[in-house]
């Protein structure tokens, strides 16, 4: 009897693990792509246009693809745990960094030879104007006291029409092939140089959590503002702080987008991608309202992303339609994950034994 | 001292809901004063006004929508998708099926109705996060439009097309055109549906135990719970009515551009939150006004004009002044609430 119910807890644990649903949903992936199609997970070393050894396959895609994804992840993340609202801006503030870093990399010339500046100042300067806009919706947010989807509305309105005037609606194209590194291979790497991005931002935010209190501060905040403030927090400055972590990060992936096609699309760059980035926040099971959260499950939230969109593309879907298949995955995850759903089944579950017990 | 003393009391003693309409009312006529003085000409038509009006009756049907979900504490962003999708299923019904104008309507309230009884459902029994059912239902929404018919036509129609055309003058107002020959000024149907929409919503939230249950939910939802209001019925409502208003607006939206586009209605969720805050709905709940959402999107159409009539005609004017204008009206609400929390204090 009592193993019966150590059993049963082991999993009740397992079933209400946060990562539960999203690891799931990962396997169950993986498993339609194998019946459908066994060589979605093969890996073959070829060479890519440039004559340089480079990985392909469906799985390095996912990682390739997802990496922008998994760093917009980490900074709304934060936000979310702080504020209990998204920044619905980051779209369009990965156009107003990534043409910031067009117009110093290019110079007033749309078309030219050599390089203005070196790669490092177009990025440091994309770093610049994203943590600027963090501060401007940060402010917003924390002093202002504005709900954080309506303050970061308001670039998400401006923020493309910004770009287009940073660059005088030009389109600038980067005349040198090291810039385009970092959105595809290093020459003699057979990697995806963006997984090596991702990869770093993802210990560079799993150090910050470990050896500062940002995480505790932050969720403490999100919890309870007004108790925060009374055990010595500083609840406006760490919003605003977030917004600025959330800035960094969206220059990061504006140096991986831009660097894809060595230019910049305004209207279309990081299209929707904030929908989801906050998608991949609330797949890994955390709280949109805020409060306690796991960076590991929004970072695996965002993989799982792009791997439903890339399994979608597999199904021949045409990415147009996409939108339509994905929302009926993301209702399914999000009713399966909601806590009134899995009472219900809990319940309907005993019901269940319980007749069972009476027939036997 | 005692002036001063009185006009703190008025202050204190306007609802938060009335101060915020107050407030966007006031900006609206200065601003559109200070259209006519700075453009002049074509402000001071009264076309110029019904233009406005009738190219936004749709998103004034959707922003009434969003503002009901709002005051109840939620938000719904599959509503430019819904209207997308409405435009999209009725266009290819009516041109290439040769469809009924009348049952095209109701294919519009089926779609809408469809929309909130799901999305209210989620929200609802299941207590997901609207803003992730309406995001999935935006996406849906767009991926269906795309589905059903992926390119851009025009709907020949000949009893829509006569419904289209149909332009109601407006009895005593018109202007003298430059042949000296008087036109006066006209509405389209839609521009009448939206109205009425309006003044029914009004009344519904001012004057009825719903209405006033959407705020108290809104406002706070356990002591809601504790006064005997059936807050999950209210929140189901509250959805059913604007996807129900966002099937409507699809229609008349339809009905203004009278062709089927994926990319039709684009971003017109954003507007219609924007439109709602402008006229003093507040995101958290509780705190709104149909008359001022009515005035939110007259204040927002208003501004696009005055950037498109002043020349500068380059695209992102339009967004960046759009923009401008929305963190100014934010700024003020935020700094008027803390003013008013702090007289409150004192007093």
């Amino acid at each position: 009897m009592s193993k019966d119910s150590a059993k049963g807890g082991f999993w009740r644990k397992l079933v209400s693990h946060q990562l539960f649903i999203p690891l799931v949903a990962l396997i169950l992936l993986a498993v339609i792509n194998l019946i459908h199609d066994p060589s979605f997970f093969k890996i073959t070393l070829g060479t890519n246009n440039a004559g340089y050894p480079a990985l392909s396959g469906s799985l390095i895609t996912i990682l390739d693809y997802g990496s922008e994804l998994a760093i917009l992840a980490i900074g709304m993340t934060l936000v979310t745990a702080a504020s209990g609202g998204q920044d619905i801006s980051v779209g369009a503030t990965i156009a107003i960094a990534g043409s910031a870093m067009l117009r110093v990399l290019c110079g007033s010339n749309s078309r030219p030879d050599t390089l203005a500046a070196p790669i490092i100042v177009g990025f440091i300067v994309a770093c610049l104007a994203g943590m600027a806009c963090g501060a401007f919706n940060g402010m917003l947010v924390a002093y202002f006291k504005i709900q954080p989807m309506i303050a970061t509305l308001i670039l998400f309105t401006a923020g493309r029409s910004i770009a287009a005037w940073i660059n005088n609606n030009e389109l600038p194209i980067v005349p040198d092939p090291k810039f385009g590194y970092f959105g595809g291979f290093i020459p003699g790497v057979p990697i995806p140089t963006t997984v090596f991005i991702a990869a770093a931002c993802i210990v560079v935010i799993a150090l910050v959590l470990r050896f500062t209190n940002l995480g505790l501060y932050t969720q403490a905040v999100g919890i309870n503002e007004s108790s925060s403030r009374l055990n010595g927090i500083n609840p406006n400055f760490i919003k605003f702080i977030t917004f600025v972590i959330l800035g960094l990060c969206v220059a990061v992936a504006a140096l991986i987008k831009v660097s894809r096609l060595s230019t910049i699309n305004y209207s279309v760059i990081a299209k929707d991608i904030e929908m989801d980035a906050i998608l991949a926040v609330a797949l890994g099971g955390n709280s949109l309202a805020g409060g306690k959260f796991n960076m590991w499950a929004s970072i695996l939230g965002a993989y799982i992303i792009q791997f439903l969109t890339t399994t979608l593309y597999k199904f021949n879907v045409s990415s147009d339609a996409l939108a339509a298949y994905k929302a009926i995955v993301v209702i399914i995850l999000v009713v399966v994950s909601a806590p009134v759903f899995r009472d219900w089944i809990s319940q309907f579950a005993k019901r269940f034994a319980k007749t069972q017990k009476e027939v036997g | 001292m005692a002036s001063e003393k009185k006009k703190a009391s008025i202050f204190t003693r306007l609802s938060d809901t009335n101060l915020l309409l107050a407030i966007t009312i006031i900006i609206f006529v200065l601003m559109y004063l200070g259209a006519v003085l700075i453009q002049g000409g074509g402000f001071t038509k009264p076309q110029t006004f019904f233009n406005i009006l009738n190219a936004n009756a749709a998103l004034i049907l959707t922003s009434c929508g969003m503002s009901i979900v709002m005051i109840t504490g939620g938000i719904d962003i599959s509503v430019g998708g819904v209207v997308a999708l409405v435009s999209m299923c009725c266009a290819v019904y009516l041109d290439k099926h040769n469809g009924n104008v009348f049952v095209s309507i109701l294919i519009a309230l089926a779609i809408g109705l469809a929309y909130g009884v799901v999305q209210g459902f989620l929200v609802a029994y299941l207590d997901i996060q609207p803003f992730i059912v309406s995001l999935a239902g935006m996406f849906f929404a767009r991926g269906m439009t795309t589905i059903v018919n992926s390119a851009p036509f025009n709907v020949e129609n000949e009893a829509f097309v006569t419904l289209k055309n149909t332009r109601i003058n407006v009895p005593g107002l018109g202007s003298v055109n430059k042949k000296g020959v008087y036109v006066p000024a006209y509405v389209e149907i839609g521009v009448i549906v939206a109205l009425l929409a309006v003044v029914f919503l009004f009344f519904l939230l001012q004057y009825t135990k719903l209405g006033r249950s959407f705020y108290a939910v809104g406002g706070n939802k356990q002591s809601a719970l504790m006064l005997g209001i059936n807050v999950k019925r209210t929140k189901f409502l509250s959805h059913l009515i604007c996807s129900l208003l966002a099937g409507i607006g699809g229609y008349v939206y339809f009905l203004h551009v009278g062709s089927g586009s994926p990319s039709h209605a684009s971003g017109m969720e954003m507007e219609a939150i924007a439109s709602s805050i402008i006229g003093g709905t507040m995101l958290t709940g509780g705190v709104g006004n149909i008359i001022g959402t009515l005035f939110g999107v007259l204040s927002l159409s208003t501004i696009k004009n005055i950037v498109a009539s002043a020349g500068l005609d380059e695209a992102w004017w339009t967004g960046i002044t759009i923009a401008a204008m929305l963190c100014i009206f934010l700024i003020i609400q935020s700094v008027v609430m803390a003013q008013k929390k702090r007289a409150l204090k004192t007093n």
